[in-house]
């Protein structure tokens, strides 16, 4: 079982115990490279937390965590705090912990869509152009994975499309794994190979179309929800290229 | 009138008191970057203890400053990682015990009817040549330990765990900033006083944030604003027979007032 699936990363039977209280409970999880693995759930479901103790940001009670040798991560961070803080420019953020080529930072804010905001003041970015700058921080590392929580926080409606959009084209241009933390049910399924429904233990997992119509998903999420997503996923194939195995079985 | 500008005593404090600002400036960018007022201000509070256990045992005071001033800072360090309390609540604890236990040695060591008022807000008639010494010396350290952390410390301070994940050693980086606030605290005593310190750091770096792009833009500006708010707060102390702290902060004030009507860069 051990790396004969291949994974990037994998969590191994974590289990995270804060104070009494069952944060994470035996999470199984693989990450493998080209597939796109989105983890669900309510708030408060440790969702956030078993990503930093898969990224080894934090520590965890007990079970294993396993990535491949010289893993490279490219990490898009829930939160960005955008008061009191360092001034400086765009370029300039992408190089707080590398020194990449100036035709490197070119190259990355243009796969992101922002090439014309290298010398903007980070201050003065909105959500999703910061979410923008902080895609081409990581993927200026040539990540192998990449890892994004909440991706589309402070981006609105249209902002969110297109930046699950680039995620996508990310993931086919750099042929890298990337694991993603999401709320946000409806865009999630049509971009996923795979989801894992987090709520401290794993509900469920598998192909977006198997989730939904999990009963756990259901109990998780109400049962709306999953007609809220059916309803997105099949809009979704109209819009674009399929690219999702799991949208095809389902087409009428 | 220049009579008192020209004394060795006033001259003394000023090239002490430069060599301060050429480090609060720097440092306080990295308070206020870091929110970590309050925290400077509790090492600061517990550098008076150093002191009295200097007078007591008869050591150098500076030493003695920067030593209680280190061990808090590690023992902070080591109880924040420690749920339960408030970071904030913590250093109020720990902050107001160390002054009270301050004052009270103080006390021991020079009898309980005298004042503490040049410890606590700085005396350039104190300086004295070795103090000088030892003020550009401490502050030389800094500067160069600074220097040498910059790059993980900037990083760190944008966003900490995004800098864990991208390899930097951020305990190392956290450990070895709140040590250089330690010694800052240990040779700004004499000139601004123990009560006063973080406003040294934390009013020019303040004052230097509208107008700064880069952060090294940032900290020079602030560095220079902290010079002059020595220079200005100094000859108003010799003038007006004031404590040194007190004119200093306020001149760093003025300029952080004047700052608000330059519009922000952008």
């Amino acid at each position: 079982m051990l790396k004969a699936n291949n994974a990037l990363l994998s969590a191994r039977d974590i289990t995270l115990d804060v104070d009494g209280r069952l944060i994470l409970d035996h999470v199984n999880m693989d990450v493998r490279r080209g597939e796109i693995v989105t983890v669900i759930g309510p708030n408060g479901a440790g969702k956030s937390t078993l990503v930093r103790v898969m990224l080894g940001l934090r520590p965890f009670t007990s079970g294993r965590i396993e990535r491949v040798p010289n893993l490279s991560v490219g990490y898009v961070p829930q939160s960005f705090p955008q008061s009191a803080n360092v001034p400086m420019n765009v370029k300039r953020l992408l190089s707080l912990t590398m020194k990449p080529k100036n035709r490197d930072i070119d190259k990355a804010l243009a796969e992101t869509g922002i090439a014309h905001l290298k010398d903007a003041r980070v201050a003065s970015l909105s959500g999703g152009e910061l979410q923008r700058a902080l895609l081409a921080r990581a993927l200026l590392r040539k990540p192998d994975l990449l890892v994004l929580d909440e991706p589309v926080q402070a981006v609105d409606f249209f902002g969110e499309m297109k930046l699950y959009e680039l995620i996508s084209n990310i993931r086919k241009s750099h042929g890298c794994g990337i694991l993603m933390v999401s709320h946000d049910l409806h865009m999630v399924m049509a971009e996923s190979d795979r989801v894992v429904c987090l709520n401290g233990h794993v509900c469920c997992e598998g192909g977006p179309e198997k989730v939904q119509q999990d009963p756990e998903f259901a109990k998780l999420f109400g049962p709306s929800a999953a007609r809220m997503i059916a309803a997105y996923a099949h809009h979704h194939d109209h819009d674009h290229e399929p690219h999702d195995h799991h949208h095809l079985e389902h087409k009428h | 009138m220049n009579s008192i500008l020209s004394e060795p005593f006033f001259q003394r404090g000023l090239l002490a008191g430069l060599a301060v600002a050429l480090v609060s400036g720097p440092v306080g960018c990295f308070i206020v970057w870091r929110r970590m007022a309050y925290f400077g201000e509790s090492l600061a509070h517990s550098g008076l203890l150093g002191v009295g256990l200097g007078l007591l045992l008869n050591f150098n005071i500076t030493l003695g400053a920067t030593i209680t001033a280190s061990v808090l800072a590690v023992l902070l360090l080591a109880l924040r990682r420690q749920r339960g309390l408030a970071t904030d609540t913590l250093l109020g604890v720990l902050s107001h015990t160390a002054l009270a236990l301050g004052l009270i040695v103080v006390g021991l060591a020079t009898g309980a009817a005298s004042d503490h008022m040049d410890i606590l807000f700085g005396d350039v008639l104190t300086v004295s040549r070795q103090d000088v010494i030892a003020v550009w010396v401490g502050a030389a350290l800094v500067l160069a330990s600074l220097g040498l952390m910059w790059r993980d410390l900037i990083a760190t301070s944008v966003h900490e765990e995004l800098a864990r994940a991208e390899g930097v050693k951020v305990e190392r980086v956290e450990l070895g900033f709140i040590l250089l606030i330690a010694v800052m605290t240990a040779i700004a005593m004499k000139i601004v006083g123990l009560l006063l310190i973080t406003a040294l750091m934390v009013i020019p770096a303040a004052a230097a944030r509208r107008m700064a792009t880069t952060p090294e833009r940032m900290a020079v500006l602030a560095a220079g604003i902290a010079g002059l708010s020595v220079i200005g707060g100094l000859v108003a102390s010799a003038f007006l027979g004031g404590a040194s702290g007190p004119c200093v902060v306020l001149a760093a004030s003025s300029f952080f007032a004047l700052t608000l009507l330059v519009p922000q860069v952008s």
